[in-house]
Order: structure tokens, then sequence, then C-alpha cells
């Protein structure tokens, strides 16, 4: 999951390739968070020029999505599902297990900077509750066990790859 | 002769290690020198199964499930790939009963093809409703969804012919079609498998409203946390438009149809139509103010037709077998099918296609299998997070959209959350407040301040301060919210937090024959 460190001819070359779009900004945005990870400040400047917006009107709908992320994330995103038929089956309890696993609360990263951890409402994978995700994968029928493996696994990659 | 082995790319089975299985499955019979077939098919739906394989024998297809990556050496070892006895072994998969008592329309092929074959797709009656539209006038094929009964899938069940009459009969020179494929309600998955599983059903749908309202372009919004249905959906565009059935001429008809997917960034609120306009013009998703109707003045101001993705894709068989074939499922004036999804707390989750007028305990209990604790059922929350908690006692009561708005609860977008005896409905009345306040777009009071309010207020009751009055003062909140929201959101945010207070007054701590 190691991203870019954004650069302004990088930024630049993103928004050129959506600024044709109707209704750009969000094509934008993602394809900036996709790269970097998150949306740095000096994107913003740069999209409202493109789309002759103002700067707040670009702030205002990078701060209305839950998905942007104005800092960069750790190398790993985990997000715990908080929706009700999670909650049916015991979200609560792996909750509270990936965070004491973790040692951080949501929206927090790792002291070591591998993994942030994020709630979401609801992944879609409500037959296999409860559900969580890490970076694109998802997950059904978690409990502690099953996460702390998983975690294992996300640790030794690194360690492989470091 | 190579033995076709279906393993599903649904994200549920995924999630459950279907890539595992797959891998584990071309290794096996690599190793062993068995020519094998693997297709990548979406999910049948029997989630408790996934990952469900399926082998293609002469007597059918035969299931196994759920296989984890380690069963595969011994399923090989029994000789499963010839349709053997195993202990996984469910035998042929149409004759398991959670599926051959279902009427799948909208489902018919989800499971069973390769979702981006085109081949496999017309084998199994695709495009016929489009080839009959093209051979229809406009005029036509708005009547003949009008006449099918079809209501809006999405939850607010509007008429889906009288919207596109309305877009047809606006004149522009440019209409859209947007799709909402913004499925953020909990408990709800239909639209992600269909367009996992069946992503040409969804654009045939969305080609013949295009054809029948005059629209040239189509939008399908699809959630940030669907990065699986996003890049099907992207396949899918690409091969239909290569193939002729998508872009300036239609199937060759000489009239234009495209399509472009755009991704949502997780925002609850852009499921509501309007909202999810000003995200796809790239703005904030504020809800806009009605009127103007969308289908009047919708996106970048034009007549735009919006449905849900289920909406659209029951339509090709509407036009494929006549409105009359649609209109024959169903009771009083909700028609058709709905692809009912059993979440939460169930032995067996999944996807159900019945016709309207099954009953959440026949959902619940013969197709769900009961809880999956093994404790008794105590409440489902049907139609997402604002939709009601219905108690036990309400289970007989058939899925309508009438009759469940008459005992105050909706059928919505089909979800059905199941909830054991442990659950406390004072929390969840405090989560149905809280989820509102952390997803409202902020535009009206009711919505961005009650709701606030709402979990200030639960948190006295449960703690005991003064609960008479701060109850009467939830009510009254709710009412407010109820009436005076610009939108679903917070106008029915009370449903799930009313009906647990009704249903449930001693989780606040009232005692119960004092309530009444």
């Amino acid at each position: 999951m190691t991203k870019e460190t954004p650069s302004a001819a990088g930024l630049a070359a993103l928004i050129a390739a959506h600024r044709d779009l109707p209704g750009a900004t969000l094509p934008m945005l993602h394809a900036i968070q996709d790269a970097y990870g998150y949306v740095p400040d000096e994107a913003l400047p740069m999209i409202a020029s493109a789309l002759n917006l103002s700067r707040a009107e670009v702030q205002g709908v990078v701060s209305f999505y839950h998905h942007f992320r104005r800092t960069p994330p750790g190398r790993h995103v985990v997000q715990v599902c908080r929706a009700e038929s999670c909650l049916a089956m015991g979200a609560e309890v792996l909750e509270a297990h990936v965070k004491a696993k973790l040692g951080v609360d949501f929206h927090e990263t790792t002291a070591d900077g591998a993994v942030t951890l994020e709630p979401v409402y609801c992944l879609g994978n409500c037959a296999c509750s409860p559900a969580m995700r890490i970076d694109d994968d998802i997950l059904g029928r978690m409990n502690g066990r099953r996460f702390d493996a998983v975690l294992h696994e996300l640790q030794q990659t690194e360690g492989a790859s470091a | 002769m190579s033995v076709r082995i279906y393993v599903p790319i649904d994200s549920s089975a995924l999630s459950l290690g279907a890539e595992q299985v797959a891998r584990a499955i071309r290794h096996e019979a690599a190793v062993r020198d068995v020519a094998v077939d693997i297709v990548r098919n979406g999910s049948r739906g029997l989630f408790w199964l996934e990952p469900l394989v399926e082998v293609d024998t002469p007597q059918g297809r035969i299931a196994y499930g759920p296989v984890q990556a380690e069963d595969v050496a011994g399923l090989f070892d029994a000789g499963f790939h010839q349709g053997a006895a195993h202990s996984l072994c469910h035998g042929p998969t149409a004759q398991i009963p959670f599926l051959a008592r279902q009427e799948r329309l909208t489902f018919a092929r989800v499971g069973i093809t390769d979702p981006l074959s085109l081949d496999d797709y017309l084998a199994h009656g695709g495009f016929e409703g489009l080839k009959r539209a093209i051979a229809m006038a406009p005029a036509e094929v708005v009547k003949e969804v009008t006449d099918s009964g079809l209501r809006g899938r999405g939850g607010a069940a509007f008429p889906t012919g009288i919207k596109w009459k309305t877009v047809l009969d606006t004149p522009a020179a440019q209409k859209y079609v947007a799709c909402n494929a913004d499925e953020g309600d909990s408990g709800t998955f239909s639209d992600r498998m269909l367009m996992e599983g069946d992503p040409y059903c969804l654009i045939e749908g969305m080609a013949i409203a295009g054809l029948a309202t005059g629209a040239t372009q189509g939008y399908i919004y699809v959630r940030s946390e669907y990065p699986h249905a996003f890049r099907t959906l992207q396949a899918a565009i690409e091969r239909a438009r290569a193939a002729g059935w998508l872009g300036a001429s239609v199937a060759g008809c000489g009239r234009a149809f495209d399509i472009d997917v755009r991704l949502g960034a997780g925002a609850y609120i852009c499921g509501e139509e309007t909202s999810m306009l000003e995200s796809l013009e790239g703005k904030r998703g504020v809800v806009r103010a009605k009127p103007p109707l969308p289908a009047v003045s919708g996106l970048f101001g034009q007549p735009t037709v919006i449905n849900n993705v289920m909406t659209l894709a029951s339509v090709p068989i509407i036009l494929a077998r006549g409105a009359t074939f649609y209109r024959d499922y169903g009771l009083g004036r909700s028609r058709g099918t709905l692809p009912f999804q059993l979440a939460g707390n169930l032995r067996h989750t999944g996807l159900v296609e019945k016709a309207f007028g099954v009953t959440l305990r026949e959902l619940l209990e013969d197709y769900g299998g009961g809880s999956f604790s093994g404790k008794p059922l105590r409440t489902a929350q049907v139609g997402g997070p604002l939709g009601a908690y219905v108690p036990a006692s309400q289970f007989d009561v058939a899925l309508d959209y009438e009759q469940y708005a008459a005992m105050g609860a909706m059928v919505g977008h089909g979800g059905i959350v199941a909830f054991d005896d442990t659950v406390d409905m004072a929390k969840m009345a405090r989560h149905a407040m809280a989820f509102c306040a952390v997803e409202s777009c902020g535009k009206c009071t009711p919505c961005r301040i009650g709701s606030v309010r709402g979990v200030e207020v639960i948190d006295r009751i449960i703690a005991g301060e003064e609960r008479g009055r701060n109850i009467a003062l939830l009510n009254s909140l709710c009412d407010t919210m109820l009436a005076g929201s610009l939108c679903a959101m917070g106008g029915m945010t009370p449903y799930p937090v009313q009906s647990a207070l009704k249903h449930f007054p001693e989780d606040f701590g009232i005692d119960k024959t004092a309530a009444a």
C-alpha cells in the first residue's frame, strides 16, 4: 500500500485527466486520494482553478464526504462496520477487540504508522456479519481471532518487503 | 473434456475466502492433471454456504459449501469434480429448498452466468427486453412499465412508469438516466449482488429507460464501499459498448445511449435522490428542495429519470415477458417481486426474491432458519436504518407497501436485519439518532439538530433522569423530525426510534403494563 509522495506535477496531471468530465470534482478527488492516500492541501487551489470554483467550495466538497482524508493514513486502513446487521452479530465486541489490539481509537493511526482505524456504516456484506475492510479487501464473519490472524499476516508481508 | 467449476467472485464470497478457493482448485487440478474450466460467477445468494463451489455435471450443477481452501484437496480425493458425495455436498443447487422456493425474476441470472460474458447473457434471455423496446414507440414502452405496476425499489415505491412519463413529456435537448447505486442501508446488498453478478441486466434496464424517455446519457452512482461492483460495471460497460449495445446507435437502432459510472465518497445521504444529483454534479451532497421534481429539472438542471438498481434491473424482464407477466406476481398495489435480503442474526442469511405478500415469519423462519445464536428472535428491522423495528407479534403481516405503511413500518429496499433476545432496543434507538447525526447533510434543522438532541434525550432516558418527561420530549422531537425534515433522512429516523420505544418500552426502563 505504499503510496507516492504528492508532487505539483503529479497533481496537475491527475487534475488535467479529469477536468473535462461533467461534475469533475469527485472523480478528481478520488484520483488524487487513490494516488497519494489522501488529498493534500496543495491540491485544493489547483482543483479550484481547474474547475473555476473558489477554494472554499472545493474545501466544502472535500470535508462533506467521509471518504476523503486530509492527512496521510497509515500504510493500511482498517474499517470496522458499525451498522445494524453487524451490531446484531457482535460488532461491538469486535470493535473493542480491534481497538485494544491496535491501541488506537477510531480516526487514529498506530504509532508505527502501520494501521489507521476507521468506522464504516455498512459494507454491503450484511449476510456475513460482522464485516470489516482492510485496504480494498472486505472480510466477513469476523471475530477477534480472525482479525489477529489477518493482522499478523499483514505484519509478516510488511516485514518481508521492508 | 474439462470440468466446469463455478467459484463466485461476489464480494461476500470473496470476504469468506473464495479467491483462495479458486486458487486452490486451480493448483490441485494441475497437480492431479484434471482439466478444469473455472468460471467466476456471481453469488446464488445462499451466504451461509459461501464460498459455494458448483460443479457442472450431466445431472446439473452440484453445490459444495462452505468450501475453504484447505478443503479442496479432500474434495478432489472424494471426486467432487464428478459431482461425488462429500460432507460439504448439498446436491443439485437448484433443488436446495432456500433457492427452489424463490421466484427469481430480477435475479434470474445472478449466480448462474459468468457476469462479464455477453454470450452467457444472450444465451440466458439477455437483451430480449431491449430488442422489444427498440421496436416500440417510447410512449408504448412507458405504458408497458406503468402497466406492470413496478414501483421504485429504492424505498419510496413511487410508480416507475409515471416518473418515466414525466421525463418523456418534458421537452429538453438533453435528458439523463441516473441510477442510484448508493446502497447505504444496513442489511441490504441486492444492488451489489446484481451489479457484481449480472451487470448487463442493469445496463439493459438503463438503455430501455433511455430509449423510453429520450435520455441519451446515463450515470450509475456507486458507493465507494463497493470497489468490486464499481470495477465490474466499468468492465461490463466497456464490453457492451464494444459490442454495440451502448453508444451512438444502440443495437443499430439509430438512437444513442451511453453510461458512465461514478463513485460516491462515503456519504449515506447521497442515496437520497437530490443529494445524489448534487454529488454527481461535483458538489456537497446537500438535499435539494422539491419541487422542481428531478423528472422535470434534475441532473445539471435537465429532466432526469432517477431509479434504484433493482427498479432498472426489473425493467428488462417486464419488456421481454410483458407487463401482465410481471403484474401477476404480488398483491394489492404491490406488484411483482422484491429481492429480500436476510441479514443479521440468522442461520441462513442471503437473498430471497419473492412476490410481495410473503410474511416476515416465512422469511425469518422458513428461509432464514431462525437465529444464528439459537436464541429466540426478538425483532427485525425492515427497510434499512430508517426502517421500523418490527416485533415478533407482527411477523405475520404480509410484506406489502400499504400493509407495512399501515403499521408504521416500511418495506423500503427489502433489507431485513434480525436480532435475538440479547438486543438492547434503547441502545438501537440511540444508534438510529447517532447515525442520523453523523450522516445528516445539515440543510434542515429538524434533522441536523434534532438528531443530536435525540441522542441526548435517549441518554437521559437510559440514565433514568426524569424518564416520563424525557419520553414525552423524545416523542415531540420525533414528531418535529417526521413532519419538518426536508427528506427521508430526518423524516424517517423516528421510525426505528419510536418503534423501539412503542414495542420494547421495558428496554427504556418503562414498566410495560404502565406504558400502554
